[in-house]
């Protein structure tokens, strides 16, 4: 049992860190699908870093390093150069599909050594959460810390009032003196950095070497997983943990020999994000107070 | 520093300039990625685009390759064209070949080639399904319909896999997943050439193309309906204030390319597979996204726009052959073209003004 619920945190870490990242550029206003290819190459990044200095903590750095630099790129072309988000955070998917795949490419078949656990003195020998919640990777805690951190972040602090500020209405933010480009450059690459150390963490946890487009789709899901907690951090904790333990179930499903073909109980995860959109979708668009108002939109104005 | 300033009318120089620029960018840039990742740069630049050139039966190999992209791309322009962000063509690509496949599957015997109206009609009934799901989800309950259309990519893909691994298999196919084979009234035919016989690949579902090229531009240009596409996407409130059912104009651009995309699977399938098997697409309903956009949203730009994308496809496979590089590196080139093409756009509504000073 304990196995089987460090297995669905585990799954839902990358899911959880990407969320977050977006959650935040598009508090400012800037909607990335660029996620899931950030995730790739964060995948990639650390994959390389790991194989190269043989420690699993520069996988983490690597993977941080590599987000941030395709969230470059998204920023330049959306918000310098003005183009559409939505075309352009596609582009960025399909360009790293095919950059990770070049690079990933001499990686093929090596094996990278996992991300070690950490126990915290004492809270780890509390009877059973401790070994749940207290013997994880660094990864893992750094995620709930950011979460926490974001929360605060968002409602208390200046910055973060400015950056939803930015995000709910670009032109009076800009027309107060707020530098409204810069603050969407610092976002995105904030959400690039996120999604880089999630995507760092598929092959430096879950599984430990290089194939193709080894994201599978999880960026997209995490995309799905902002609008599900309605731009609410900590309810993405909640979306991600049903999306691990939907994913696992299935896996569970197909060891166990469960009388359902294969591919019909990997359909699950995908189907949960339809459903799970379409649920609170219904009740966002009757109180659409939630959704930054100016997301997806470029900002024209000179700084 | 660099600003903007808006042009009094969308520069008519830009449009050309822009998708050429672009390519040559693209090129450069692409160059450079190959250098910094130890590849000879001078050697894949002739795979991926002089070498689909060198024989004749690899030129028609390019118009076979195209022909699946151009159909789905047309589609998809009109979806882009009014802001609807269809990007599971993929998946509707899927389900079309694969209803047509059932249709054809049942009637083992037949040999008439209108059959093929049949199976063709299937396809498009088959995607347009799949597309009706974003389409009622997003005019009804307002879901977003890129993640919906994109997620059920994945459950087609799936789906396709359950069942010609399933209820379908040929119990002769000796435990490979295959359908058994289609009647001859459902497949396509090469075209032969008198006195030099086949041309690579080259088969009649060319003619489709042949077909929708023009109807669509006449569609787009010269219709109401093609109006209102054009106004929803570039003036959302005029065409609000006009009175135009947004919800139907979505509806029926998600019908349209799904349907189109599902008869792109049908003429995939029925001329160069001959049966269903857990792989049919290759990823040409995301090829088609840079296709449509390449082709600046129109008829004719897309029908270009398809030959070249699917030289740098054919160019990949040669490069993989040849030089082991992953033909995934397509989408290397393809993100990179859509940046720039993108970039252009802007430059078309605004000048490029450096000024020194403060930053």
């Amino acid at each position: 049992m304990d196995a089987l619920v460090l297995t669905i945190i585990a799954t839902s870490i990358p899911l959880l860190l990407a969320a977050t990242g977006e959650l935040i550029a598009e508090k400012s206003g800037v909607l990335n699908l660029g996620v899931e290819g950030m995730m790739l190459s964060g995948a990639v990044g650390a994959l390389g870093a790991v194989l190269w200095l043989e420690n699993p903590y520069y996988g983490i750095v690597a993977g941080a390093l590599s987000g941030v630099l395709m969230a470059s790129i998204f920023s330049i072309f959306t918000i310098n150069f003005m183009t559409n988000q939505v075309a352009t955070g596609l582009g960025l998917t399909i360009f790293a599909t095919g950059l990770t795949g070049l690079a990933g490419a001499p990686l093929v078949g090596k094996t990278i050594p996992s991300l070690p656990k950490i126990e915290i003195f004492l809270l780890s020998d509390i009877p059973v959460v401790g070994s749940i919640l207290f013997n994880q990777d660094f990864v893992a805690y750094l995620s709930i810390a950011i979460i926490i951190y974001i929360s605060f972040f968002l409602k208390y602090s200046k910055s973060g009032i400015i950056l939803r500020a930015v995000g709910d209405d670009h032109q009076s933010a800009h027309s107060v003196g707020y530098p409204v480009k810069k603050i969407r450059w610092y976002a995105t690459c904030f959400g690039g950095m996120c999604a880089g150390i999630g995507g760092a963490y598929i092959p430096l946890v879950l599984t430990p070497h290089w194939s193709e487009g080894m994201t599978a789709g999880r960026g997209w899901i995490a995309l799905a997983l902002v609008v599900f907690a309605s731009w609410i951090p900590w309810r993405i904790i909640v979306g991600a943990l049903i999306f691990g333990g939907i994913t696992i179930a299935q896996l569970v499903g197909q060891a166990r020999g469960w009388p359902i073909p294969s591919q019909l109980l990997s359909m699950m995860p995908y189907l949960a994000t339809i459903i799970a959109l379409t649920m609170i979708s219904g009740k966002l668009s009757k109180n659409n107070s939630v959704v930054p108002s100016s997301l997806g939109k470029p900002f024209f104005g000179s700084q | 520093m660099i600003t903007f300033i808006p042009r009094d009318r969308v520069s008519k120089n830009w449009i050309m300039i822009a998708p050429i620029l672009s390519i040559a960018f693209t090129i450069f840039f692409g160059l450079l990625i190959f250098t910094f990742l130890g590849y000879n740069p001078l050697e894949t630049l002739y795979q991926i685009f002089v070498s689909p050139f060198s024989r004749i039966d690899r030129i028609s190999d390019i118009l076979v390759k195209a022909c699946p992209l151009i159909i789905i791309g047309t589609g998809l322009m009109l979806c882009f064209k009014s802001n609807v962000w269809n990007i599971g063509a993929e998946g509707q690509f899927i389900m079309g070949a694969l209803l047509a496949g059932f249709i054809a599957l049942s009637f083992p015997n037949i040999e008439t080639k209108f059959f093929l109206l049949i199976t063709i009609l299937a396809g498009f009934v088959g995607g347009a399904l799949w597309a009706f799901i974003p389409a009622i989800l997003k005019t009804k309950l307002n879901v977003n319909e890129i993640l919906v259309s994109l997620m059920l990519v994945y459950v087609a893909m799936l789906f396709i896999d359950f069942i010609v691994r399933g209820p379908l298999r040929d119990p002769m196919s000796f435990g490979f997943p295959l359908s058994k084979p289609y009647p001859e009234g459902a497949l396509i035919n090469k075209i032969p050439f008198p006195g030099i016989g086949f041309l690579g690949q080259l088969h009649y579902g060319i003619l489709f193309v042949l077909l929708l090229t023009p109807i669509s531009w006449f569609f787009v240009n010269k219709t109401l309906g093609g109006f209102k596409i054009n106004v929803l996407g570039s003036a959302p409130q005029a065409a609000k204030f006009a009175g135009f059912k947004q919800n139907s104009i979505t509806i029926t651009v998600l019908l349209l390319s799904g349907g189109l995309a599902g008869v792109a699977g049908v003429i995939e399938v029925s001329a160069n597979i001959g049966q269903l098997q857990p792989e049919v697409s290759f990823g040409y309903g995301f090829t088609a996204i840079i296709v449509a956009f390449l082709g600046r949203l129109n008829p004719t730009g897309i029908l270009f726009a398809g030959i070249i994308i699917a030289t740098v496809k054919l160019g990949a496979d040669n490069a993989q052959m040849t030089m082991g590089i992953p033909k995934v590196v397509t989408g290397l080139f393809e993100g990179i073209l859509l940046f720039f093409l993108l970039t252009g756009e802007t430059l078309q509504k605004y000048k490029i003004k450096w000024s020194e000073g403060k930053k």
